[in-house]
Order: C-alpha cells, then structure tokens, then sequence
C-alpha cells in the first residue's frame, strides 16, 4: 500500500456551494490541508466568494478575509504587517484570486506586493475565464477559447488572443519560490505546499482549476482534465526555488495537444491546423522550460 | 506638555505617533507626502514602533490599513484629492466591515484642470461612504482632532472610520505652535485598542462574506445607529480630552457671538480664522453678527443646527468646494436639517475659494454684507470675474 503523503486534516467542509468537479474547491481542500489551521486566508470576489457559504456561515476551517477583486496583494501585506506589528509570527499568510482578479484588475496590487517582499503566499487559482460571473474572458483566458465574451460562429474563433504569461510576470520580480500546481496531481501539490510554508518571503502559486461549466465538460471528468492539461505540456509542473528551475513532473514525450482540446467544449470549434498551431507552440515552450531547467 | 512649531502635516504625524499606530500604509500625494514622510522617519528611527507598508497606490494603502484593521491593529493612513478619490471603493470596506481606521485628508482640488488648491470637494464626494468627517481649523486642532478620532473610531458604541482633514498649504504646510500632550498622558487617554469582531489565527471565521437580502439590510441598519451615536460619544470623548490636556475645540459645531446676531455664516476649516476677525471688525461697527465653524460634517450635527437656527433669520453657509447641485454641500445639509424644524431662517449658499483661491476678509465681509442686505435663499459664486470667465465659455 502506497505512504499516504497528504496530511489528513480537512480544513475545508462539506456543505460548500462549488459545482459538482470543481477544481477551485479541490485546491483550496489540498492547499489547506498542507498549510494546516495557523492560516488566515485574504479573498478577493471570485468563485471561492459564494463556495465559502454566505454570512452566518463559514466552508473553511481558517480565518478569512474579504476583500475587493483588485486589493489581494495589498491585502495580504495589510494582515502580515499586523501580525508582525502583533508578533504573531506562527502564521500563513495567503491571499487566494481568481486569474482575472490576478491576471487582470490584480495585477498592480500582486506587484505591488511582490517587489515589497510581502512574507505571504499568494495563489493564483486559473479556470481560465470570469467563472463567478458566467465565463467572460480574462487575460488568462488560452486563445482560442470559447467565452460569452469571445464568441464562436460567423468566423469568430473565440479568444484571439494568447494566455497572458503571469508566472513570467511574478519571476521578473524574483519572489523567493514560484510554484504550477494542479489538484490532479496531490502528492505534487502537497510537497509544493508543505515546502513554501516553511520558506519567509513572496511566495506565488499558479494553480490550474479546471471548470466544468466554464470548459464544457462532465463534471466526472475534472481529474482527468488536470492530468490532460500537465501531460500534454499545456500546463507543466514546475517550481522556481531562489531563482532555480526545476520541473516536477516529467513523463517523457508529451501527449498531444488534441487529446486536451477535444475533450472540451469551449475548444469544439476549432480545426485540426488550428490545434497543430497550438501543438507547435506548446512543444516550444517545453523546450524552453526545459533549457531554463538545464540553468539556459 | 511641549510647545513646538508644527506644519499640519506635522501634527498629523505626530498625533499617530503618539496615538501608537500600529500599522500605517501610504502613497504619496501632493500636499500630503510630508505626512508620510515624518511618519517613515519615526518608523526609522524607532521612535514608533509600528509597520509602515510603502504600497504602490492609494487603493492598496486603504486596503493595507483594512486588512490590518481586521486582523486588530490600530492603523492610520493619509491621502488627498486623486488618491482620496482612487480610495473611494476601499471606503466602503472600511466602514462596512467596521474598522476603526484613522484617516489624516489634506483638502486638495479635484482634476482636471490639475490644482493642487485647497478645497473640500474630495472629502464632499465621500460623505456617503460611512466615514466620520471632522475639519480642522488649526494645526493644534488637527493634532487634537486626530487623538480624538482615535478613541471616537474605536469606541464600542462607534467602531466606524474616521478622517480628519486639514486645508491644502493653509495648516498643511503652515508652522504654528502646537502644544504636543506628553505620550503618558495620551496612553492614558487612548489606551491599546480593545478588538471587536476580528480574526484571530486559527480560528475559523470570515470577515467581509456575502449576504442575501434577508441579512445585508441589517448590517446598513446597525451602521446607521453607530453613525446616530457619533455626536454623543464624541461629547464624552471630548469632554475627557478636556479632562487630560486642557482643550477643547467646541462640539461638532463651534459658535462665536452667535448671540443675538442678525446674520450668521457657517465655515469649515481655515476660512473660520478670517471670518472671526471680520466679525469682531463688523461688531466694532455696530453690526451683529456671528460665526459657526462646523467641525463635523458626518454625522451631520441636525439638532446643533436647528438650535443656530432659534436665534438668527439669515445663515449664510460658506462651501469650499462644488459638488454638481443647487447649492453647496454644507448648505444642502444645513437646509435639510432645518425642514421640519421650528426655526426657518433664509440659507444663503456661498462658494468661496474654491480650487486654492484665498478666501479674504474682504470676500467674508462682502458675504455678510449681502447677508445683511437681504440675500435671498440663492447660490453665490464668491469672487468670481464674470468677464473672464465668459472668455473662456
């Protein structure tokens, strides 16, 4: 029988308001169970707003906190600098956005907060589009993606343009460890967890959150989407320790990119060489991973 | 209790120095960067212990002293015009999740066109963001105002964010001799605050969550009884200044040969300073007239207006600003409060130095001489050139 790695501890509750294979809920369920209950937890408006449960209630075993879609950053630097002022120093401090209150409307305040060196982890859970409010498109959204906002048919392709590149966004200010993770992989999501609590200084995590309603898949299919995604190299595993590269997870040649994009409805309209377009590009951006791995 | 020769800005430091912010968090903004400037210095040098979050907005400095406020710090900020208006969102935060953050506000204009003049149409436009508004007259009184707002903010009947402003250039770069209350006698009458309703690491809670309809209401109507308790409190918070230092600036609105006078004009700010020595001048001659300085404009003081109002048939109400209406915003609040009174004297509106202009004797005396000669329940421009100003359309 396989060790089990991942703490027991459950730090989020049933009676949550999450779709059915929601990926946001799973990782909040992985992140708390690594971070443990000395946590208080900033959250702006995005989906985790309403899965929290309304006032007098509460899904999460930790402190939280609200706050605007756009202030994480500085929010969380407002909760370290109390706890600090406090000499409360036992404490994980995370702030917990959604890829448009990061990606988008966040980013001055996740500058802001970076350059300042905010003892924090910040989390940016990516369904890859406005899901609380009903699948607009956001900087995170992958080209080619059907939104309500960027509409197929008539010619229209969906979204024109690429995924905004928030890891190299965070890396160009040099945070202390920046982390993919993905809820289909736990153990990989666990020891990324367990090892930036114990590292002081920014921290950043890009979780992937796979969204059935906002993708167009069954909801059943949620794990095997998040496989999909890190398989193919659409979204690799890897984390930025102090400026090194290391890539956690590697399975020799990468599936192709079809297998991912068919298996959703937000990418039915596209044709073959619009996915080989794709296909090329994602093997570039292994290569490139893999170099600045190598130390290139 | 030492004398120094203080700069508003300067009295704003010091107040939340002595008050013992814990957290403090700002940007800077003309004519407010000397605020945070002597703050940082008293965080280098150690003669405040507290952190000081150097944030890259207005927005983020409100929502770094919120979010510390809701984990239980004592927190102070300080902004001006743009960034008063870039905060507007957070301001609603703070009042909603009753955090009793202190605000130090120099009057600045409000762009385009740029100015940097002073005038109160950025604190105007947030009177209904649920913030207590408390305008200062002199550097003494910002720093007093300030000691105050912090037992007021965190009072158990209040628990509501507080700003006290000061007008651009006139206390906020002018020197003037500040008695500076020893930090013992401060601590006693602002003790450590006492949180209510924050997170505590490890305790599972929520600050800031959603409501339906059947709840959200309940929360506005118990802000609105904190805000209906303000002016009480704040009588006994200053009564006990009073007790500790010897001040007191007067009560949410401050009279000055109100007594039997024929006309009255209400101020706010620095603009009070010129018009009490008009009024001992006009009073040399023979005419009676008095002054209100109104130092608390949220809550509005209803009943300290309708108490004016007993004894005076004309009220000129001074704006240092303009806020897109019939007449100013003190006006409109002064001719609220008086419908439904007893007492039903013609409000005159003027709007006087606005964007900076200087509001001289010369100009308060023509605003009681117009007074005097039966102005009527009207909006007046105060030195205004009309010809030039058609010139430009």
């Amino acid at each position: 029988m396989a060790k089990l790695t991942i703490p027991a501890q459950e730090l989020m509750y049933s009676g949550h308001a999450a779709c059915p294979g929601c990926g946001a809920s799973l990782s909040m369920r992985l992140l708390l169970k690594g971070l443990g209950p000395r946590t208080v937890l900033s959250l702006p408006a995005c989906c985790w707003t309403v899965i929290g449960t309304p006032y007098p209630t509460t899904a999460l075993g930790v402190a939280a906190l609200d706050n605007p879609i756009e202030a994480t950053g500085a929010s969380i630097s407002g909760i370290r600098a109390a706890l600090d002022a406090m000499g409360q120093k036992d404490v994980n401090v995370v702030g917990f956005a959604g890829d448009g209150g990061t990606a988008d409307i966040g980013l001055q305040a996740l500058s802001g907060m970076l350059e300042r060196r905010t003892n924090a982890i910040y989390v940016m859970y990516d369904n890859e589009a406005y899901m609380n409010t009903g699948v607009q498109r956001s900087g995170a959204t992958p080209e080619g993606a059907w939104t309500t906002t960027t509409p197929t048919g008539h010619g229209a392709m969906g979204k024109p343009e690429p995924k905004k590149d928030v890891m190299g966004i965070v890396l160009a200010h040099h945070p202390v460890y920046a982390a993919t993770l993905n809820p289909s992989f736990p153990e990989d999501f666990d020891k990324k967890v367990e090892k930036a609590r114990e590292i002081v200084g920014s921290r950043f995590f890009h979780i992937l959150a796979p969204c059935p309603p906002g993708w167009r898949f069954s909801s059943e299919q949620t794990i095997a989407m998040g496989r999909l995604a890190t398989d193919t190299g659409v979204f690799p595993l890897y984390e930025v320790d102090h400026g090194v590269y290391r890539i956690t997870r590697k399975t020799g040649e990468l599936k192709p990119v079809a297998e991912y994009f068919k298996a959703q409805g937000r990418f039915n309209h596209l044709k073959a060489p619009d996915i080989e377009e794709i296909q090329l590009r994602v093997r570039a951006d292994w290569q490139k991973l893999l170099a600045l791995e190598r130390g290139g | 209790m030492p004398k120094m020769v203080l700069s508003g800005n300067s009295a704003q430091a010091y107040a939340a120095k002595l008050a013992r912010v814990q957290v403090a968090s700002a940007y800077p903004i003309t004519p407010q960067t000397s605020i945070v400037e002597k703050l940082a210095d008293f965080v280098a040098t150690g003669e405040l212990k507290a952190e000081f979050v150097k944030v890259e907005s207005e927005h983020s400095a409100l929502q770094v002293v919120v979010s510390a406020a809701g984990m239980g710090a004592r927190t102070y900020t300080a902004s001006s015009s743009q960034g008063l208006l870039l905060m507007h969102e957070l301001l609603h935060w703070a009042a909603g999740l009753r955090a009793p953050i202190v605000m130090g506000v120099v009057n600045r204009a409000v762009a385009p066109p740029w100015n940097i003049g002073a005038d109160h149409t950025d604190t105007m436009s947030q009177r209904d963001t649920g913030w207590i508004q408390f305008y200062a007259e002199s550097n003494q009184e910002v720093l007093d105002t300030v000691l105050i707002a912090f037992r007021l903010a965190e009072h158990p009947e209040i628990r509501l964010p507080v700003m006290v402003t000061e007008d651009a250039f006139y206390l906020s770069h002018t020197y003037e001799p500040v008695d500076v209350p020893d930090q013992s006698v401060v601590d006693k009458f602002l003790p450590p605050r006492e949180p209510h309703a924050v997170l505590v690491p490890g305790v599972p809670s929520r600050l800031g969550s959603f409501t339906g309809p059947d709840r959200y209401v309940d929360f506005r109507y118990e802000l609105s009884h904190a805000m209906d308790r303000v002016l009480k409190v704040l009588r006994e918070v200053e009564d006990d200044y009073r007790r500790a230092t010897g001040r007191h600036h007067g009560g949410p609105i401050a009279t000055y040969r109100t007594e039997d006078a024929d006309a009255i004009l209400l101020t706010m700010g620095t603009a009070t300073t010129t018009a009490r020595g008009v009024v001992d001048d006009l009073r040399t001659a023979g005419h009676k007239v008095g002054l209100a300085k109104l130092r608390v404009f949220r809550p509005f003081p209803e009943d300290a207006v309708r108490r004016l109002a007993q004894s005076v048939d004309r009220i000129g109400v001074v704006d240092r600003s303009y806020c897109y209406g019939p007449r100013g915003a003190a006006a409109s609040e002064v001719c609220a409060s008086l419908y439904g009174g007893s007492s039903h004297p013609l409000v005159t509106s003027f709007l006087a130095g606005v964007g900076g202009r200087d509001v001289t004797p010369g100009e308060i005396r023509r605003m009681y001489e117009a007074l005097l000669n039966g102005a009527g329940a009207e909006t007046r421009w105060q030195d205004i050139a009309e010809e030039e100003v058609g010139a430009d359309g």
